[in-house]
């Protein structure tokens, strides 16, 4: 049976990608950033998970306004790195897990959520950016990786509810599966930030941390939090946060919390990051 | 909770399904800059390129004037405009100091003392009254 050991949540901001794309990752704005997740490269590289999902939303570079699924689940054999606009990012390619994936589709299904099947994405810097806060530059991505976009573009977002929800199937899906992996899920997006019009830059730390208190202590609360408390108090873009529930519905509710940081800026962007584990 | 709510944010648009109908077309023609071949030809002639978007005359003077906030207030998403953003060699934050009104070091180092902040800037009355 597989079985999900760990949780992970950090943002994804294009520029941490183009730093480290960039060779900037030492330069005195960047340096700070990197080394937050230096203790996380390690605890990863030790965990070495079989298969990662990797919760994420497309930039309008998958999917345009013909289409917005509002759970899209990557069952491919492979993912491209998207050209945003500047080129591709350049990082290896992702490695699907498709047995994995679709079985996670069918028992979700199943399970009433309506997951729309993808067997053919590029992906953008919400997904590779996180990947390479965790495992850096390598040649290779060390595991296989399952994307699961949500809709965040246009509202409205899946509530912290439904994402939390999700979690809980995806645990279920995987948990049903028969081959003995062990299996990381990873919430991407956020913190406070908000890109858009006249209130760009909004950052409040306070809300942040709320949150990751929450999101580690109390599930349920965060989990409760509406669309408009994360566009108000936190900016237009934090809604993100609400795929780091579905990560956190993915483990155990007294899952350990393992690790913390949080930093700003990042461009226009509070950066948080966390990681839990489920008891062995 | 309706989306008037939304509506009492100031200096911010929830990106809904009426602007995403209103947009369409400027968010499609944003879309369009991903491939490499669109990008040289926009560059080539912008005016002319614009043409195969059935967009309104407003629509298309915002985007040839780069007037970012305009985008978003005629349907534009900014996920969508910044596309037209990388194009013109701007980053995230670059478009961000321009849509705020602020130059791009006044921004970034707005940014590097903990950013704006939510005092303040909650409700569109409490901009009234700063003026």
């Amino acid at each position: 049976m597989a079985k999900i050991v760990a949780g992970i949540a950090a943002s994804h901001v294009p520029a941490i990608g183009a730093a480290l794309d960039n060779g900037k990752a030492n330069e005195p704005y960047w340096q700070p950033l990197f080394r937050g997740f230096e203790p996380s490269k390690k605890w990863i590289a030790e965990l070495n998970p079989d298969v990662m999902i990797l919760v994420y939303n497309d930039h309008a570079s998958a999917f345009s306004l013909e289409i917005i699924p509002t759970f899209a689940i990557g069952c491919a054999a492979s993912f491209a790195p998207a050209d945003e606009g500047w080129g591709a990012r350049p990082v290896p390619v992702v490695v699907g897990h498709p047995k994995l994936a679709s079985h996670i589709a069918q028992s979700t299904i199943l399970d009433e959520f309506d997951l729309t099947i993808v067997n053919k994405m590029d992906v953008d810097h919400g997904l590779t950016v996180p990947l390479s806060l965790m495992y850096g530059q390598p040649t290779a991505w060390p595991c296989p990786i399952i994307p699961l976009a949500v809709n965040v573009v246009q509202y409205p977002p899946p509530t912290g509810h439904r994402c939390y929800m999700l979690g809980k199937a995806i645990r279920r899906a995987v948990e049903s599966y028969p081959e003995p992996l062990r299996v990381a899920i990873f919430g991407t997006g956020g913190m406070s930030h908000q890109i858009s019009g006249q209130r760009a830059g909004l950052i409040n730390s306070a809300f942040d941390n709320a949150f990751l208190d929450k999101l580690s202590k109390d599930p349920e609360a965060a989990m409760r939090i509406p669309h408009i408390e994360y566009v108000r108090e936190a900016g237009a873009e934090s809604i993100e946060l609400v795929m780091w529930l579905i990560m956190r519905g993915a483990m155990d509710e007294g899952a350990k919390e393992i690790y913390r940081f949080y930093h700003v800026p990042a461009s226009n962007t509070a950066v948080g990051h966390i990681i839990f584990e489920n008891a062995a | 909770m309706t989306q008037a709510a939304f509506e009492d944010i100031p200096g911010t648009l929830l990106f809904d399904a009426e602007r995403s109908r209103k947009g369409y077309h400027l968010n499609m023609f944003c879309m369009s800059l991903m491939k490499p071949e669109n990008r040289d030809a926009f560059r080539a002639d912008e005016k002319t390129y614009l043409k195969q978007f059935p967009m309104t005359e407003e629509q298309v003077q915002a985007l040839l004037d780069r007037d970012w906030n305009k985008m978003l207030e005629l349907g534009g998403n900014i996920y969508f405009t910044s596309k037209l953003g990388a194009c013109d060699g701007l980053s995230f934050q670059q478009l961000a100091a321009k849509m705020t009104g602020s130059t791009q070091q006044e921004y970034a180092d707005m940014m590097l003392h903990g950013g704006r902040s939510v005092e303040g800037n909650r409700s569109k009355s409490e901009w009234a009254k700063r003026g």
